[in-house]
């Protein structure tokens, strides 16, 4: 009791013992597939995509506008009181150049994804979304930019009927 | 409140992966933990066990798969899960079991597997998004860090080369821990910038990548420890947790204001209003270099934006004025996220009752905090610890 | 086995709580003796709710809670825990989606992986430690989010000694059922009156999914399902949220509300190997229940105790229940269920409120709910199925298969 240790347990093993089957292994893939319940705020959010629209929710009491809308204020913990509209411009609040796709391989033409703070909806409510029509050099913490729609038709009641922000053009709103 | 106290701790070698199965982890964490303590199982009170996704260990219900590799045959036992928080908070958990009287021993055990998820436990992490609103992007999880990185990067100026004094740091400690993955020598600041680019402006050497692993601590009521005649017991002084709002694209990420919150929650239970002068060293949460100095200013023991200065001035190298990840942290040992527990509340632990061998801080240390992050960028438990 | 369920030593709680005045929170830190529930939101329970999220559910179970309790969240609401599993929500950190609807956005909330009576223990305990005075604990069930149930309980098994064997999991309930029954002597047809009581409690219940006129012979001709477990003798599925408040004495004072108290909690793990548990008994039940009752100081459970809500959701299970609590002999829960005694109007009536066969398995929410309902009983909040003059109240939950965990808790209205 309270000496410094001395033997630390643990056997290491190598990715190819594992691939190659030398360690005695069983393998598995479960079974769980959801269905989640957008609910009815998200329900309203996504129907607007459809449309080529953004909307938010209005708390009355912090005087605010939520955005990605949702039925109560997790701030003042009060129901929000309506919908309304907001625009499809913002701001980059930040950024990141990816060079791996979501299974962790390597890809060679970089993904750029990030946050934008959404025109209409209180300061700094945004989202994730990809940013299109820049580069490593173009692309900044504060660029204005917009979301391309994808046209009508394409578009199912997903947050990916945008396709991705590009820069806000001169005299472009 | 009731006195608590580190009295034994244990945990296994981090490595990417281990031959152990889950419950072999943990006994083999808790066993050592006991052994430190010098007590039984049958001297344990309750089990508390911290461990993160089940998809990692590919069980529903891990907690209670593993449970009897925890010594929780018999006993009450619980299972908390806050994201790669729970490094800290299963020993707040183990905290309260024993402050509020319902147990006067207690064994806390946390337990990562993530080599059983295959391909690869980066797969895992495309779940921990909202469905709606961020899985069809197809995120990755380095997507967060990197967010985060900017943002903190962009609002107060700071430079790669800064960061990457964090993992440079830290992979050299990392040398003098037994368990280390990830220890290097000989790493420079140029190594981590030439890495390669994973995710703009994350770096291959700038993170810590999956580890298997598990660690355990023994604590006990200040009745116990009299009884049991502990010599070193490193007392739970202050605890503190929060957590910040799921839509965190509402949120501005230079500064992780939950960490504050936790830490001003532990501080103050600590009486400690002036972190900086008060606290000796600390462990903060480095799966990422720059979430070490993110971290330092979270925990209050640095300005906004000052905690790259300390680094590049040296004050965090274990002999400066406040050693920061002696043990090497999660850039140089691992990060088998709940399993962290054992280089956060275990390196304070080891530091303060003076067994931390060749990474023992050379000037007298009474107080370290350390804290965990998890979740989207919300998650902070923090814990402060004496002597 | 020693410890906290031993002989050998005195228990913990009585020598560390000297009797003392009670010492204001705020300027000293001082434990708290007693703890009480302020408040109770129950949202659902329906079999589907489609045109609500999870967080929906939830924010009306909490709002109705915090009402109830006459709290501002925000500011009277120390910390928040709640009890969720990843794999019934489809998430891989189920805690990030936690904090907003139950108001706990930058405050101290946590997550347990257990079950609801887990999550009020954590509540207890931590106001125990005089570090907080209000804790809000919420349990959900969005299980009707969960496309293949089977397939995520089949994942619960072993991987090395369970999984190969495929098939529905609750081949273990079947099997658990025939020892039960074997050891203790009770019959299917005791387990059959356990579904008609519960199914027809239910029917008195306005938040009950799956309330119906059955009767015993409607059950006993059902389908096999897992034998001896008939479809019947399983209860559905259900959405639901629940959401307590609980409060120090001190705190409860202040906010200026009556608690229902809780006397005693218990929470114990048995193997979790199928090869290595008893299958007779539910020994976590026994384990849990001997800590709550030392903690409750209650020496005859069965007398001392007027009315439990117990797990049931397989039929047999009220019956083993009952017995490892204590509050029926080895044997006797079936004749006892058959005479009677376990109705609304019998002697030491269980699960007025439907238990989860009447009112459907909300997964980790069940025992939650079932605290729930025992404090409505106590406060005379319980409609149609108000039970007569009860006094104190048990309430115990068990994890589902595979597990072999479970909790107890013991209220009352007296402190």
């Amino acid at each position: 009791m309270g000496q410094t240790p001395q033997k630390w347990p643990g056997i290491e093993l190598s990715n190819d013992d594992l691939l190659n089957k030398k360690v005695t292994q069983t393998r598995y893939h479960p079974r769980a597939k959801f269905s989640w319940s957008a609910g009815e705020a998200i329900s309203r959010f996504l129907n607007e995509l459809k449309e080529g629209r953004l909307i938010g929710r209005e708390c009355k009491h912090c005087n605010k506008i939520l955005f990605p809308p949702r039925m109560f204020c997790e701030q003042c913990f009060k129901p929000t009181s309506k919908w309304v509209y907001i625009k499809d411009t913002g701001t980059i609040q930040t950024y990141s150049i990816s060079y791996l796709d979501k299974d962790a391989k390597r890809i060679t033409d970089p993904i750029y994804v990030g946050v934008v703070s959404i025109d209409g909806a209180a300061e700094k409510m945004g989202i994730m979304h990809y940013f299109g029509e820049v580069t490593k050099d173009t692309i900044h913490i504060g660029m204005k930019v917009k979301a391309k729609w994808k046209p009508p038709l394409e578009r199912t009641g997903s947050i990916l009927d945008i396709e991705y922000f590009r820069p806000l053009k001169e005299g472009e709103q | 409140m009731r006195k608590v106290a580190v009295i034994g701790a244990g945990m296994t070698l981090f490595r990417r992966r281990l031959m152990e199965t889950p419950k072999e982890l943990c006994f083999e964490a808790t066993r050592m933990a006991l052994d430190s303590a010098g007590i039984e199982l049958k001297d344990v009170d309750a089990v508390i066990s911290g461990s993160a996704p089940d998809g990692f260990d590919g069980v529903h219900m891990k907690g209670e798969y593993y449970s009897d590799g925890c010594g929780a045959y018999g006993k009450p036992y619980m299972r908390v899960f806050v994201g790669g928080g729970t490094g800290v908070f299963s020993a707040i958990s183990g905290w309260y079991h024993i402050a509020s009287g319902l147990a006067d021993i207690a064994l806390v055990v946390n337990e990562e597997k993530m080599s059983s998820c295959q391909p690869h436990p980066q797969s895992v992490f495309a779940h921990i998004w909202d469905p709606i609103l961020d899985r069809p992007l197809k995120p990755n999880l380095i997507w967060i860090f990197a967010m985060e990185m900017n943002r903190y990067m962009t609002v107060h100026k700071i430079k790669k080369e800064d960061i990457a004094l964090v993992a440079v740091k830290n992979k050299r400690n990392a040398v003098d821990h037994p368990c280390a993955q990830l220890a290097d020598p000989n790493i420079t600041v140029d190594d981590v910038l030439n890495s390669e680019v994973l995710a703009w402006p994350v770096q291959r050497l700038d993170i810590s990548p999956p580890s298997d692993g598990a660690a355990a601590l023994v604590m006990a009521s200040e009745d116990a420890v009299k009884r049991l005649h502990v010599e070193t017991p490193v007392w739970m002084k202050g605890v503190g947790w929060c957590i910040d709002s799921t839509m965190w694209t509402d949120r501005d990420l230079y500064f992780p204001e939950y960490v504050a919150r936790a830490a001003k929650m532990a501080y103050k239970m600590a009486k400690i209003d002036n972190p900086r002068k008060q606290i000796d060293f600390a462990e903060p949460y480095d799966p990422f270099d720059y979430k070490e100095l993110h971290h330092m200013e979270g925990l209050l023991l640095a300005k906004k934006g000052e905690a790259p200065i300390m680094t590049r001035e040296g004050v965090t190298q274990r002999d400066g004025d406040l050693p920061t990840c002696p043990s090497g942290g999660l850039l140089g040992v691992g990060n088998p996220i709940a399993a962290t527990m054992g280089v956060k509340i275990g390196e304070l632990y080891w530091q303060l009752s003076g067994q931390a061998g060749k990474r023992q801080i050379p000037h007298e240390i009474k107080t370290g905090v350390t804290n965990a992050w998890g979740d989207l960028m919300q998650y902070g438990a923090v814990a402060v610890m004496g002597v | 086995m020693a410890g906290i369920y031993g002989n050998q030593r005195t228990f913990l709680c009585t020598s560390s709580f000297p009797s003392r005045e009670h010492e204001d929170l705020e300027d000293k830190g001082g434990i708290s003796l007693k703890v009480g529930i302020i408040g109770i939101g129950i949202a659902g329970f329906r079999t589907t709710t489609p045109e609500l999220s999870w967080k929906e559910l939830t924010y009306e179970a909490a709002a109705k809670a915090y009402q109830d309790a006459g709290v501002d969240p925000r500011k009277d609401v120390k910390a928040f825990v709640t009890c969720a599993e990843d794999y019934w929500e489809g998430f891989g950190i189920f805690d990030e989606f936690t904090p907003d609807q139950i108001g706990g956005a930058l405050r101290p909330v946590c997550t347990v992986c257990g079950d609801g009576i887990h999550g009020l223990a954590t509540g207890f305990m931590q106001i125990q430690t005089g570090l907080v005075d209000v804790v809000a604990v919420e349990a959900h069930s969005k299980i009707s989010d969960l496309l293949t149930y089977e397939g995520v309980v089949q994942h619960a098994l072993d991987p090395i000694w369970n999984k190969p064997l495929r098939g529905h999991p609750f081949y273990v309930a079947g099997l658990e059922m025939n020892a039960f029954l074997r050891a203790s002597g009770n019959t299917e047809k005791h387990c059959a009156a356990v579904v008609e009581k519960n199914r027809n409690n239910a029917m008195r219940n306005g938040i009950a999914a799956y309330g119906a006129n059955v009767d015993l012979n409607d059950i006993l001709t059902s389908e096999k399902a897992f034998d001896p477990l008939k479809k019947l003798e399983i209860s559905g599925l259900a959405d639901g949220a629940v959401v307590l408040v609980l409060a120090s004495d001190v705190a409860a004072k202040k906010l200026k509300r009556k608690p229902v108290w809780i006397k005693g909690v218990g929470w114990a793990n048995d193997s979790p190997s199928l090869e290595t548990r008893e299958w007779e008994r539910a020994k976590y039940a026994e384990l849990a229940a001997q800590m709550a009752y030392r903690l409750a100081k209650v020496k005859n459970p069965a007398r001392e105790i007027d009315f439990a809500e117990v797990d049931d959701r397989f039929s047999y299970k009220e019956l083993q229940h009952l017995e490892s609590l204590g509050l029926a002999k080895k044997g006797q829960a079936g004749k006892m269920t058959a005479n009677g005694d376990t109705a609304l109007d019998g002697k030491f009536p269980v699960n007025a409120s439907g238990g989860s066969l009447g009112c459907g398995d909300v997964v980790e929410a069940s025992g939650l709910h079932r605290v729930a309902e025992v404090a409505l009983q106590l406060r005379g909040d319980a409609g149609k199925r108000q039970l007569d003059g009860v006094k104190v109240g048990i309430a115990q939950s068990w994890r589902g298969i595979p597990t072999t965990s479970g909790a107890v808790a013991i209220m009352g209205v007296n402190q």
